[in-house]
């Protein structure tokens, strides 16, 4: 449906976007996941026509955007990162404008105004002023502002920055019926439990260049192991005896130190386990907790950059 | 063309303008205000409001002659007349209170009347001026000379000092060799006329044919008349200060709308309304046309009000009044295109533009009337279009001029209107 060949976009000095090519196919949720700063947002201004590459082309159903940037337009909806919301007219003030923009007037404009407010749960809020509006109700408004002319191809910037999990898990149901409906849908976050639970798909972006492009599970095939193990060992050190002799254990795939004890990869949380804790004992080490979990697209990120997605713990583990 | 949204887009623009009551208002209320200020200073629409001069007189004479000069004064309507002594009226000239004091040296009567009818010098009455006032000295120097001439003549043709001097010219005259005075003859007929005349008219204590009783006076009349847009419509001072103020406030309304542009540009709707099929073109189209008529908005009620409240007469052609404001209106909204084209950001361009815009009203004579402006001012001018827009209105208002001197005005608004459009359309980013 929509291509992107070779890409590439400066800002001065800084390479935001270097030789970026991938392909949304009709029907599909493709996420498109990296951390802040490693090009998304320009990624996406390039295929909704908002900005110019450099380099490279993009195509919209075989044709070159660059050709009739109003064609890819008016089949595109674009939900942008910042609220594109006149905080001082009402919701459906807002809708009208958006709905205008692509033409829409009269009845049919009212009609699909009152269904995207309806597909996003704010049909009874329609004559209210956005100021009034939650985070997280002005964020199903955004959505809904790029709904209005029925597009084939969605593209959302992280739709849910800022909102809290209520509102969150709104938005992706608004998303999950999209999804429903037949829509394709282009997803930038730098949250990968989103990426996980919405994509068929999955670009991984860092530092402008695209590192993997995938589905989820094909991702998950470039982990050496499907589950990770995380023990809290009482007095230890920073002991690579100990780390090599856990490595060489049947059935661990790797091993890491953590803050306050050890960190092991594996298929299996039998046999690996109970030998490393045997292993541990051994060494007159006591084990004081065990945090057993499934390796996640943060994982894979590590894997693939060598760095985290973004600060904080590693998320995924329970 | 997408007209849909030229059309969504204007309407959006007129419902933010419309939906903050308080910044609407203010727009509307505050160049009513302070044009209602200039006017009234300016002098009202009611000729007697204009405030009287205040004058003092000091009368270190206190002859006939000098009490009777007072007391004209205190009847003129253009003064407002105080009687101080020489150290208190310094002092009010100095504190701004007085503009002009008139000092009546001592024997100014008797001085005066003689020097009528000789060659001697007459009396010095200074006049002590508030520099900053000095057309008030100049109306004072004329008020004096037609009353001091009334009561001095007054006095030679009645009084006793003049009957003094008749006597002392004649006996002067007798003593004069005719070689230096040839005329001798017909000039002692004539002062003895006078001085028989003066011993009558003293006795009998009533007029004459020659107006003895009340000197001689200015035998002329001036009529003042105000050529305006009717015999019957006086001069509106409102109707200056409010085509000035109007144009002040549609230009900064301008502004306003220019930082709006930029303050979007910095949000994210401005990536919403890129992501829509909709041009650059058209963009700056819709721009201008919602911009215009917020400012044709104002422009209508700030005139209701200059003509409901303050008696503002459209005495020329209505069309050309209304195509003015329609050319002003779309200046306006190009000179605020303009400023978002080429402005970085909203912070840094407000300041500029406020400045720009001030300058450009205040030497186009939105605040004080271009003619009061020294000549070389008066030129430069004429290449604001601020200068065209208040001659535009004010020639469409009280000088009731038709639609032809409308013309120029408008054209040049409209050539003004051009070359921001122009510039605007070249410096718009709309593509990243």
């Amino acid at each position: 449906m929509l291509s992107i060949t070779h890409l590439q976009k400066r800002f001065g000095d800084r390479i935001a976007v270097d030789d970026v090519s991938f392909e949304v196919r009709a029907g599909e949720t493709l996420g498109l996941l990296g951390p802040n700063g490693a090009g998304k947002t320009t990624t996406l201004s390039i295929m909704s026509g908002l900005a110019r590459p450099d380099k490279g082309s993009v195509s919209f159903q075989g044709q070159a955007v660059h050709q009739d940037a109003n064609h890819l337009k008016r089949c595109v909806g674009l939900v942008p990162q910042e609220l594109a919301l006149y905080d001082e007219l009402s919701a459906w003030a807002n809708l009208e404008l958006f709905g205008g923009l692509y033409g829409l007037a009269g009845e049919q404009l009212a009609h699909r105004a009152e269904e995207a407010l309806t597909l996003v749960g704010l049909e009874n809020r329609r004559g209210d002023r956005v100021k009034g509006f939650s985070g997280g109700m002005k964020r199903r408004l955004n959505i809904a502002g790029a709904l209005l002319h029925d597009p084939e191809l969605i593209l959302l910037d992280e739709p849910t920055v800022g909102v809290d999990p209520q509102s969150r898990n709104a938005i992706f149901e608004n998303l999950e019926e999209l999804k429903r409906r037949g829509k394709t849908l282009l997803y930038t976050t730098h949250y990968m439990e989103e990426a996980e639970r919405l994509c068929d798909r999955i670009v991984i972006i860092d530092h402008g260049r695209v590192i993997a492009n995938d589905t989820v599970r094909g991702l998950y095939r470039r982990l050496p192991a499907s589950r990770a193990v995380s023990l809290e060992i009482d007095g230890a050190s920073a002991d690579e005896s100990l780390l090599s002799g856990l490595a060489a254990l049947p059935g661990i795939s790797s091993v890491q130190h953590t803050a306050g004890g050890v960190r092991i990869e594996t298929d299996d949380f039998g046999a690996p386990l109970a030998g490393a804790l045997e292993h541990i004992a051994g060494r007159g080490l006591r084990v004081t907790s065990v945090q057993t979990g499934q390796m996640n697209l943060e994982d894979v990120f590590i894997a693939l950059t060598g760095h985290a997605l973004r600060d904080g713990p590693a998320a995924g583990q329970s | 063309m997408n007209n849909v949204a030229i059309r969504a887009l204007i309407r959006n623009d007129l419902r933010i303008y419309m939906t903050d009551r308080r910044a609407m208002i203010i727009g509307v209320l505050v160049p009513i205000l302070i044009a209602a200020f200039f006017g009234y200073v300016f002098g009202g629409n009611d000729r007697a409001e204009a405030g009287k001069i205040p004058v003092a007189i000091v009368d270190e004479d206190e002859s006939a002659v000098s009490r009777a000069i007072a007391a004209d004064f205190a009847k003129e309507p253009l003064v407002l007349v105080q009687m101080l002594n020489r150290a208190q009226a310094e002092q009010a000239v100095r504190a701004g209170k007085i503009q002009v004091a008139a000092v009546i040296p001592r024997n100014f009567g008797a001085g005066a009347t003689r020097a009528l009818f000789s060659e001697r010098a007459g009396p010095q009455v200074e006049l002590l001026i508030d520099p900053s006032q000095s057309m008030s000295g100049r109306v004072v120097e004329g008020l004096f000379a037609q009353h001091g001439m009334q009561e001095i003549t007054k006095e030679a043709f009645s009084g006793a000092s003049g009957r003094a001097a008749l006597t002392d010219s004649i006996a002067r005259l007798d003593r004069a060799s005719p070689a230096d005075v040839p005329e001798r003859a017909e000039l002692k007929n004539l002062l003895e006329a006078l001085r028989n005349l003066n011993v009558r008219t003293g006795s009998e204590g009533g007029g004459s044919a020659l107006g003895s009783q009340r000197g001689l006076r200015i035998p002329y009349v001036v009529a003042t008349t105000a050529i305006t847009s009717a015999r019957s419509v006086p001069y509106n001072g409102y109707a200056h200060s409010f085509a000035g103020m109007t144009t002040q406030f549609i230009l900064l309304a301008g502004i306003d709308a220019g930082i709006v542009l930029l303050l979007v540009r910095e949000r994210g709707i401005w990536q919403r309304l890129r992501s829509a099929p909709l041009g650059k073109a058209q963009y700056l189209l819709a721009r201008i046309i919602s911009t215009a008529l917020i400012g044709l908005f104002q422009f209508t009620l700030i005139y209701t009000a200059a003509i409901a409240i303050f008696k503002v007469h459209i005495g020329g052609s209505f069309i050309g009044f209304a195509a003015l404001a329609v050319a002003l209106c779309v200046l306006n909204a190009a000179f605020g295109l303009m400023l978002a084209a080429i402005g970085r950001s909203a912070a840094a361009t407000r300041g500029i533009a406020i400045l720009a815009t001030l300058l450009l009203v205040m030497v186009g004579g939105a605040w004080v009337p271009s003619f009061v402006f020294p000549k070389w001012l008066q030129q430069v001018s004429l290449a604001l279009p601020t200068r065209w827009a208040v001659d535009g209105l004010d020639a469409m208002t009280w000088r009731g001029l038709g639609l032809d001197a409308a013309v120029a005005p408008i054209l040049v608004l409209g050539a003004a209107a051009t070359v921001c459009i122009a510039i605007a359309i070249w410096r718009f980013r709309w593509e990243e």
